[in-house]
């Protein structure tokens, strides 16, 4: 695939800006700055930059609970989400959601999910949606390995199938159900071999290379748009961190962790760029800054914010105040 | 060849003792004898025969909402039965559960269910309980087409696959899901197909023909006693009645209701062809069987009609073990 | 008489019974070497090994359904669910599989297992992490609802809990983990459906549970100093109900406030005031009040979040209002 520069490039800003973004969310969050459960999700920024380059502002997504990656590269404001990690006024959902339920409607960000395999529902219904309204916008339906092990995880691709809705189910495989091992919670080798019983293509890919998410996500997004309904695309990726901050992960094999970080997703991509001579040192060095000042912005606007009013408890229950 | 004889003859019995009852259960519903739902077996015959002649008293079954077919071959007793399906006081249930919630668990009979897909967890830590206690009993779970998209379908042949325990997932695919055909709930031609999705082996098999049913299921036991783990069989039948009795089945197509109901389809006349062309039996040997059993049936009956109504107190027993 | 913390008790109550019947065990998420999300299996798999302590996939239906079956035939497990936010993803399995089977079968089942499970707030856990929802459970019959408010009843309801022949739903609260006391060695049972009295007093009655427990505590000693001698009162277990003593404490003070977390409507405060104005209105001399979290979801920012949750000066207020 021909790829133009001014994508690759982008894929690279979208990933480190990622990268500094979670790294600062962990620090601040060590710090006592940020209440409530962070999930990290160092280590797989190549999945959020590759697939939210294949949709548009209108494309529906449904996420999980460790999903500040796959918003910031669909777009979502940093100085609202960072807002919202503080639990500011200011903040995505006025601090009335925290890290697990950030959303977006306008950008068609259906919401972070604090409850595993929630959002398969979600974006079925999303993408049910946009066929009925025929619209040509899709839904993606991003998950974990350990979600994948949910009722609804069935329920939802079961019914995607049957009606052809245009959504592409993501698995981002990072080798844990929190504290469990894939080995140990999935039957089968792949959660990708599950396409099989629904009838539908799956399809299971590097998730540290970028390029081959995007490849891999393309063309699932193009049959799901021409109405030839969903994929299930796997990614394998590694979580770097524990399952939320503060889980120090002594359940994972230090080997394995240091293999992992050795397939970081970021110099590898930066050596391609570099060799390829797509990139030169310069060009990256500027993309690190300015997701540097990108980041740097976030926070001091969410430690500016105001708190919420205490009256903001009672608002926003039903859709008019009873 | 006196084994198969005598085996294929007792599976006949059966089949015919679940047909004449379920025959007699319809007429009497239809004459306004018992209240609630009532789920006709009729057609099916086969497939709780087959299967249950592989099993021991020892070992347990969970049914479903059309379950007098499973509960007479795994041994229930037709008087018990029929009083229940009255509400009568000397019923399986004493009255309290109806034709829904039939259970025996000293048979190993752990109940019809009211919820589709219910009995497949419920069967699972059955098939878990004699692991634990390192018997070699095994469960079946008896579940529909329609329960194949259910969740409780997903969640339980991971963990069952995970932990090789000892159960058999058998789907009666009757081609509905209560109105709806099998095309249309879900996009896949082999329930069988979703096996690969845990790992563990799946067939489909004529779901009208009790030998091959019974050897599939042989198979499948022998090795969930061994501690193989799961097996999913599919056999592909046809449901005769309704969803519910009162249900006319307009959504079926009558030429396929006219083929599945002849001679050639119907699996008590191919057991009986096979019976009398390999001289197990001869036309009255077969008229005997049939008369017996509505002589059985009828005495079922007779103690129902004869048998009390519970005492109004009943109604507070049983909530909880004191 | 051993000084541990809650969050030990419940394990000391899990591993006494598991050391003297072998058909108890544990199955959940994280529930083996990583010892469950908050700490409560930790060491119970090195102690007891992988075919009693078991991690599951992340799959709520069949945690709750294999209990049920496995109970259906004899065994005792202890279901984790690692938030009581998450029941919604296997209520069918609580509802209408493991309380209806009983009475279903007319009486030829039991359902000996237990449902443990963290509720409550204050974690800036957000909407989906933090809830009380106990009235989903006291609505169902055939479920025990057990809710612990002290380190010695985390251990003894546990004990009684996993003894007994029905589905248990074992309500933990999060605030609690590390509240400390006196509790008793081995085999120490206290029996479902019998209050305690953890406050003695004449003026007002204060029926509270679970952390709500503690915070009423805190406000009665408050208000001694005010010189109103409030009477606390843990019911402990929900379902089944030690009205009696309810009851019994009204018809000492004639005055009742009920302190619960869930939300207020529905909540099970409306069962105990119903339960008192038809069984013992002629004790009181004051309207009955309840305190209790407002109709709303739980929110994140913490200004928020402590504004929701209901506070020694609100059951302050409430006390004072009926003087």
């Amino acid at each position: 695939m021909d790829i133009q520069k001014k994508q690759l490039l982008e894929f690279y800003q979208q990933m480190v800006t990622i990268r500094i973004f979670e790294s600062r969310v962990c620090e601040l969050f060590a710090a006592g700055q940020i209440p409530g459960f962070v999930h990290s999700s160092l280590g797989q920024e190549a999945i959020a930059a590759g697939v939210m380059a294949c949709v548009e502002k209108d494309d529906k997504v449904g996420l999980h609970h460790r999903s500040h990656g796959e918003m910031i590269a669909k777009g979502a404001d940093m100085n609202k989400m960072m807002a919202e990690l503080f639990g500011k006024a200011t903040g995505t959902c006025k601090g009335k959601g925290g890290s697990m339920h950030i959303a977006d409607m306008d950008l068609g960000i259906l919401g972070a999910n604090g409850i595993l395999g929630a959002g398969y529902a979600i974006a079925t219904g999303a993408a049910f949606a946009c066929q009925y309204n025929e619209t040509k916008d899709i839904a993606l339906c991003l998950f974990g390995d350990g979600q994948s092990n949910r009722g609804p995880f069935h329920e939802s691709l079961n019914v995607a199938a049957l009606w052809k809705l245009p959504i592409v189910f993501i698995c981002e495989n990072n080798g844990f159900g929190l504290s469990n091992p894939v080995k140990e919670h999935l039957a089968t080798d792949c959660v990708s071999d599950r396409a099989a019983a629904y009838g539908i293509p799956g399809v299971t890919v590097d998730g540290n290379d970028v390029l081959a998410v995007y490849e891999t996500t393309l063309e699932a997004v193009d049959r799901a748009r021409k109405g030839n309904g969903p994929s299930l695309l796997e990614f394998t990726t590694w979580r770097w961190h524990g399952h939320f901050e503060g889980d120090p992960a002594v359940y994972k094999d230090a080997q394995e962790q240091e293999e992992w970080l050795k397939k970081d997703p970021i110099p590898r991509f930066a050596k391609q760029l570099l060799e390829q001579k797509n990139a030169t040192q310069a060009e990256l060095d500027e993309m690190q800054a300015k997701g540097e000042a990108l980041v740097d912005a976030a926070v001091k606007f969410a430690e500016e914010s105001p708190w919420p009013d205490v009256s903001e408890l009672f608002t926003d229950v039903y859709d008019r105040q009873m | 060849m006196a084994e198969k004889k005598e085996q294929l003859l007792e599976m006949y019995k059966t089949m015919v003792r679940i047909r004449t009852f379920e025959k007699e259960a319809i007429d009497l519903f239809a004459a306004g004898k018992f209240p609630g739902f009532v789920h006709s077996y009729l057609g099916e015959e086969a497939i709780a025969t087959g299967v249950c002649a592989n099993l021991k008293d020892s070992d347990y079954i969970c049914s479903t909402h059309r379950g007098h077919g499973h509960l007479i071959a795994k041994g229930g007793k037709l008087d018990l039965m029929m009083a229940e399906l009255y509400g009568k006081s000397t019923g399986y249930c004493k009255g309290k559960g109806g034709s829904m919630h039939i259970a025996d668990v000293d048979l190993g009979i752990l109940g019809a269910n009211g919820i589709v897909g219910a009995g497949m967890p419920i069967a699972t830590g059955a098939a878990f309980a004699c692991k634990y206690r390192k018997t070699d009993n095994v469960a079946i779970a008896f579940f529909g087409d329609g329960a194949s998209d259910r969740a409780t379908f997903h969640e339980s042949l991971n963990l069952a696959s995970i932990w090789k325990l000892p159960v058999v997932f058998v789907c009666e695919n009757n081609g509905w899901a209560i109105s709806n055909s099998q095309e249309n709930h879900q996009n896949i031609t082999d329930v069988s197909d979703r096996a690969t999705a845990y790992g563990i082996p799946g067939v489909s098999i004529d779901g009208n023909d009790v030998m091959a049913i019974s050897e599939a299921a042989e198979e499948a036991i022998k090795r969930a006693r061994k501690g193989d783990g799961p097996t999913l069989i599919e056999c592909k039948t046809w449901r005769h009645r309704g969803h519910f009795e009162g249900d006319p089945g307009a959504y079926k197509d009558p030429k396929d209701q006219e083929e599945w109901l002849s001679d050639a389809k119907d699996a008590l006349v191919r057991v009986e062809k096979k019976l009398i062309e390999l001289k197990y039996a001869n036309k009255a040997d077969l008229d005997k069987v049939k008369a017996d059993a509505q002589t059985e049936v009828d005495a079922a009956v007779k103690f129902a009609e004869q048998s009390p109504d519970p005492d109004p107190s009943e109604v507070l027993t049983d909530v909880y073990t004191v | 008489m051993t000084q541990m913390s809650y969050m030990e008790a419940i394990r000391d109550g899990m591993r006494v019974e598991m050391k003297r019947d072998s058909g108890v065990y544990i199955a959940g998420e994280d529930v083996a070497q990583f010892g469950g999300c908050f700490g409560v299996t930790a060491g119970l798999y090195d102690e007891f090994g992988p075919d009693r302590v078991m991690n599951t996939p992340i799959s709520e239906a069949v945690i709750v359904g294999h209990a049920v079956g496995a109970a259906a035939l004899g065994l005792r497990p202890i279901a984790e669910i690692m938030f009581v936010d998450f029941m919604g993803c296997c209520m069918d399995e609580l509802h209408n599989q493991a309380a209806k089977m009983k009475y279903m079968f007319g009486g030829k089942a039991k359902v000996p297992m237990v449902v443990r499970t963290p509720c409550g707030a204050g974690l800036g856990a957000a909407a989906q992490h933090s809830q009380c929802l106990e009235s989903w459970f006291t609505h169902i019959a055939g479920v025990k609802t057990v809710m612990p408010g002290t380190a010695a009843d985390a251990k003894g309801l546990m004990i009684a809990a996993i003894r007994d022949d029905n589905p248990v739903m074992y309500i933990e609260h999060k605030q609690l983990l590390g509240l400390t006391g006196d509790v008793p060695d081995g085999e120490y049972v206290v029996p479902l459906g019998k209050a305690d009295i953890k406050r003695e007093g004449s003026d007002v009655t204060i029926v509270a549970w679970s952390w709500m427990l503690q915070k009423s505590l805190a406000a009665a000693e408050k208000l001694a100093a005010e010189g109103i001698n409030v009477e606390v009162l843990d019911p402990r277990t929900l379902v089944p109900l030690d009205k009696d003593a309810i009851l019994k404490s009204v018809s000492k003070t004639g005055k009742l406030v009920i302190v619960h977390e869930e939300i207020k409507t529905s909540g099970f405060g409306g069962e105990i005031s119903a339960i008192v104005a038809e069984e013992g209105f002629d004790y009181l001399d004051a309207p009955i009040k309840r305190v209790a979290a407002p109709d709303t979801p739980i929110p994140f920012s913490p200004i928020l979040e402590q504004t929701f949750i209901p506070s020694e000066e609100k059951i302050i207020e409430a006390v004072k209002a009926l003087f």
